[in-house]
């Protein structure tokens, strides 16, 4: 039958031959072989002490941003969460009192912010729909718990630490 | 036999079953660092520095554990079945001689437990025993797969005690002798057995292999198609006992591998080191270099483990009888006709 691809192999299969019916050559062989790896640097990194680099575009855990008078970008527009394809965002908005211009850049800024961390996808979309550059997946890998309640992140974790302190 | 005596075989006893006991505890952790390294890995490195306190730790876990005993299980024989493996496991250390005879204080002692003149018989009847701890838990678990284990444990050591025991009959025409205490002294300097029947060695190896239930021989707990094999049902330290004695297994026969074949505590120059370092720290240096050639066995062991996939359950009955059995027939053939004319 013509092939319809050149893919096509024909496997032989010869008896085997003495040696190779005595087992034992193959056995040496193989052992030689496990004996190289025996001697290898091992690929393990360690990963609580070492941590192997992230790509430049890495996204990872959310921090939400000041600007450059320490003061903070949220403006609790929603767009974030709205753009969230895991509705994973969620907060509240509160209006700006006086004496409070030096906490938050505008008159409205976000009294509860919320990113549940179990159904983030890390997609980057909030990043993309945030129209204050204050929301950046820039941290690390978000760490392990035991609850599922404290995978729920408010500002305290959140939030950038402020400028001059 | 005076009570002195009788004080020193108890305390030389301990200090067997002590060292057994520990050998057989590093043993794991040996094996998962070797099979680590062996994959490219670092293995077991949280529990104290290189990760030595994994046994420790894995034995507290082992007591932890919740004890299960099935419903339909036969609860005596289930409780028997781990006691008899690790019972009979332990049990061939008794006769394996450690050293020359050391003295200390004015006191001359032997490092062996007890020289029967029937050495050799006591190691295969005792190995042979060893099924019943497999059998015996295997049936009382009351399952299917454990069943299944336990059969192919019984079928396997059944048939590879055939080959064992022919491939040790051409030493022992060689020898003279079934104390394990005359063999090892036969073998003084370097005039070891292994150089004489190099293919007696090497069956005996594979039946050593297949009796302690290793891989490439590993069917009676092959975990791909019986779950856990004769173990399945078994926890807490029951569980335990089982793999412990698989260990031990291994430790003594390395021990009677290196005593039979492989020159026990002898090694080259050793009149000339027990003249210079004195009756007391010469043996001791003898009893170290047998230790070293036990690990070397361990450690082969392991290397094999890590390197040869597990043979189907025709190729093994193959292999036992159509090839070993006849090898080892051929073999005693040879070693008669090569002592009586050359």
């Amino acid at each position: 039958m013509e092939s319809l691809s050149n893919k096509r192999k024909l496997i032989e299969s010869k008896p085997l031959n003495f040696w190779e019916r005595a087992y034992l050559p193959a056995i040496i062989s193989g052992l030689s072989i496990t004996m190289k790896h025996f001697f290898r640097k091992p690929v393990t990194i360690s990963y609580p002490e070492e941590k192997r680099e992230f790509s430049e575009n890495f996204r990872g855990m959310h921090s939400l941003k000041r600007d450059e008078n320490g003061k903070e970008r949220c403006t609790a527009c929603g767009l974030c969460a709205l753009s969230c394809p895991a509705e994973a965002i969620t907060m509240t908005a509160a209006e700006r009192q006086k004496g409070e211009e030096h906490l938050y850049r505008e008159e409205k800024y976000a009294a509860v912010y919320e990113i549940n961390m179990l159904r983030c996808i890390f997609c980057g979309l909030c990043e993309e729909a945030c129209p204050k550059e204050a929301i950046y997946l820039d941290g690390d890998i978000v760490p392990a718990d035991y609850l599922r309640k404290d995978f729920i992140y408010g500002k305290d974790k959140l939030v950038e630490a402020p400028l001059n302190q | 036999m005076e009570l002195g005596d009788i004080i020193i075989k108890f305390i030389l006893v301990v200090i067997i079953f002590a060292i057994s006991l520990v050998v057989a505890m590093y043993s794991t952790y040996a094996e998962r660092k070797i099979a680590a390294f062996f994959q490219d890995r670092i293995g077991p490195n949280r529990a104290g520095p290189w990760g030595i306190l994994q046994p420790l730790c894995d034995g507290a876990k082992m007591f932890l554990k919740e004890e299960i005993i099935p419903t339909n299980a036969s609860a005596f024989l289930f409780i028997a079945g781990p006691s008899l493996a690790i019972l009979t496991a332990c049990l061939g250390s008794a006769v394996i001689p450690w050293g020359q005879n050391i003295q200390i204080g004015s006191r001359v002692v032997e490092l062996q437990v007890a020289d029967i003149n029937v050495g050799v018989l006591y190691i295969f009847g005792v190995v042979s025993l060893g099924v019943y701890g497999v059998m015996i838990g295997g049936w009382a678990s009351n399952n299917k797969y454990s069943l299944l284990g336990a059969i192919r444990a019984a079928s396997q050591n059944i048939s590879y005690e055939i080959s064992m025991g022919l491939s040790i009959i051409a030493l022992l025409m060689l020898t003279g002798t079934l104390s394990l205490r005359e063999l090892a002294a036969q073998q003084h300097d370097w005039h070891w057995n292994v150089l004489r029947q190099p293919l007696g060695f090497l069956l005996f190896i594979v039946c050593a292999f297949a009796e302690t239930n290793r891989t490439p021989f590993d069917l009676p707990e092959c975990e791909t198609e019986l779950v856990g094999g004769y173990h399945t049902e078994y926890s807490s330290m029951k569980l335990g006992f089982y793999l412990f004695a698989e260990y031990i297994n291994m430790f003594i026969s390395s021990a009677v591998m290196a005593t039979l074949y492989w020159g026990g505590y002898n090694y080259p120059g050793m009149d000339w080191v027990l003249v210079h370092t004195g009756p007391t720290i010469g043996p001791l240096i003898g009893v170290a270099v047998l230790f070293a050639k036990i690990f070397l066995f361990i450690f082969f062991f392991m290397w094999v483990r890590w390197t040869i996939p597990r043979f189907r359950y025709d190729q093994l009955m193959d292999l036992g009888w159509k090839v070993l059995i006849p090898l080892a027939i051929a073999n005693i053939v040879l070693t008669g006709l090569i002592s009586n004319y050359l």
